[in-house]
């Protein structure tokens, strides 16, 4: 029995110790946890008594938790709505999003029409858009993601015209899926797309009404699909998560957001 | 009341460790449950089955397309994994010897370890593809079949070597004895007497096979709808929550819990049913 209150007790002022830290707690989308991660950790090698939490989730859930408070700090991979003004957003990166398609396929481009046409199921072979007799795999996003958002409200879709032949969850599982399916089309990140194109994974971007997707031509703003990576805070933003937001948008980390392939907004 | 001996003590904070465990039990259920009510107002119960399709941003909720797949999915893969567990297991009592079926029994516990996630990597990269080049576009409920098949397969085989290990000895010798070959003992004298056993194993399997998310994620396509063939793609249950839950908001997450709630309520009546199986062939 006193074994057992002895270890309650050292259990406690075990605890205790971990949360005389001070502590920030970032969540939301899932394009912009693995940068606030790295972010992150050069935030506690420069802050000793800081700890710094990074969770995925997606832009719905940063929302959502920092006006809980769940979150100190909420990660969103879009502008902020009309309806979500109690918020306030910083941008501290841009990211755009491509078509990608598997590096075999001998189409070079494809018109805002195409696109259209065969996310909507009108064009079921790549013949029909000057490509092989071969069917094509529309790769779609789940419902919720901010990816799928964006890309309905650029091709003024409805969810349910979309005919999907794989629908998938995030980058990462889109890539790997048009990596394995020659016939594949699906739309991915632009930074996770070159990134996976430089580790020798077999996609190709294709260009957007004629203007190459590239995280040059997001950064310079003549990318028509792309969007701002924000952190949100609710209120009055001081102290640590003030601290925070400022590193996160400085030149400091500039390098960071580069190596993840998104283009910082620090010139 | 009593003396707090040593025994005493013992006894009670047994007592409280399987009161917590089964307490955890409990409140999981309560909290899903509670957080599935508010689908049953609003979209309310009949619009799981009688909604247009799974559009849940859209106020559409029908479930019927991935109840099915689900099921498509599980049978498929308990039906394949069954005989092969029992022929593995028989081969492990009454035919291998040794080195082989030591390494063997390695090979299958070995198996049984893999994470779930890597089962879906290797179905991602390799499955897939080798489908695709059937018929498009390769995730489908046929490599979601094939992955749950291979991830229960040696759990499939343990769990019926468990069972024919408990086949009592005398009665295979009794077979032996009156002049049955090994072939006629196994199939009138060691199956039979381990039905039971074998069954339990067969449920469980069942039970594994509706909740298993990741690998099932990862191959097959997770497009909303009824198969016609087994080279459709179709969404599971539990691949629906995964996808979705992180981003569901109102409705649409009190229907997902919903959805966790059918299941948890499937795998528990699977784990009565073999309860009671099990207790009809004790008491046998």
């Amino acid at each position: 029995m006193l074994k057992l209150l002895a270890l309650v007790g050292f259990t406690l002022s075990l605890s205790q110790f971990s949360f005389s830290a001070e502590k920030l707690v970032l969540t939301g989308s899932s394009t912009v946890a693995p940068l606030l991660g790295e972010i992150a950790k050069r935030f506690e090698k420069s802050h000793n008594d800081v700890r710094v939490d990074v969770q995925t989730g997606g832009s719905s859930r940063g929302i959502a938790d920092t006006r809980q408070g769940v979150a100190d700090i909420g990660m969103v991979s879009r502008a902020l709505k009309p309806s979500e003004k109690d918020l306030t957003a910083f941008t501290v990166a841009m990211d755009g999003i491509g078509m990608i398609v598997h590096s075999s396929n001998p189409i070079e481009k494809l018109t805002q029409e195409q696109i259209l046409n065969i996310y909507k199921g009108k064009v079921k072979s790549w013949k029909n858009v000057g490509g092989p007799d071969k069917s094509v795999t529309v790769v779609n996003k789940a419902e919720g993601r901010s990816t799928l958002e964006l890309f309905l409200k650029h091709f003024q879709l409805k969810p349910y015209e979309i005919k999907a032949s794989v629908i998938i969850g995030d980058n990462e599982q889109g890539i790997k899926t048009v990596a394995g399916n020659p016939n594949a089309i699906g739309y991915v990140s632009i930074g996770a797309a070159e990134f996976s194109i430089s580790q020798g994974v077999n996609i190709k971007l294709l260009p957007l009404n004629g203007i190459v997707s590239s995280t040059e031509n997001v950064r310079n703003g003549r990318f028509p699909l792309s969007r701002p990576l924000n952190l949100v805070a609710k209120g009055e933003v001081s102290g640590l998560k003030k601290q925070f937001i400022e590193f996160a948008k400085s030149s400091e980390v500039s390098d960071l957001v580069r190596d993840q392939y998104f283009v910082s907004v620090e010139q | 009341m009593f003396p707090l001996s040593s025994e005493n003590l013992l006894v009670a904070s047994l007592k409280f460790c399987a009161g917590v465990c089964s307490g955890i039990v409990f409140l999981i259920i309560l909290f899903v449950a509670n957080e599935a009510i508010p689908s049953f107002t609003s979209p309310g119960f009949t619009a799981f089955f009688t909604d247009e399709a799974w559009y849940p941003t859209y106020n559409q909720f029908n479930l019927v397309p991935m109840i099915i797949g689900t099921l498509c999915l599980a049978s498929g893969a308990v039906l394949l994994s069954a005989p092969l567990g029992i022929l593995s297991a028989l081969f492990c009592h009454f035919y291998g010897k040794g080195l082989t079926l030591k390494i063997y029994r390695r090979i299958i516990e070995l198996l049984a370890g893999v994470p779930s996630v890597v089962f879906g990597f290797w179905g991602l990269m390799v499955l897939v593809p080798m489908i695709a080049k059937i018929a498009q576009p390769g995730a489908s409920l046929l490599a979601g079949v094939l992955i749950l098949f291979i991830m229960i397969l040696p759990t499939m085989a343990l769990t019926a070597d468990v069972a024919l290990e408990q086949v009592p000895k005398s009665l295979i010798q009794g077979s032996y004895a009156l002049g049955y070959t090994k072939t006629r003992t196994l199939l009138s004298v060691v199956l039979p007497s381990a039905k039971s056993g074998l069954a339990v194993g067969f449920i469980l399997q069942v039970g594994r096979a509706l909740g298993e998310t990741m690998a099932v994620l990862m191959v097959t396509g997770n497009v909303v709808q009824i198969p016609e063939s087994v080279f459709n793609p179709i969404r599971a249950l539990t691949s629906n929550i995964a996808l979705e839950m992180a981003y569901a908001v109102d409705h649409h997450r009190s229907a997902l819990f919903f959805t966790g709630l059918i299941l948890i309520l499937v795998v528990l009546a699977l784990v009565l049913l073999s309860h009671s199986l099990q207790r009809t062939a004790d008491g046998r």
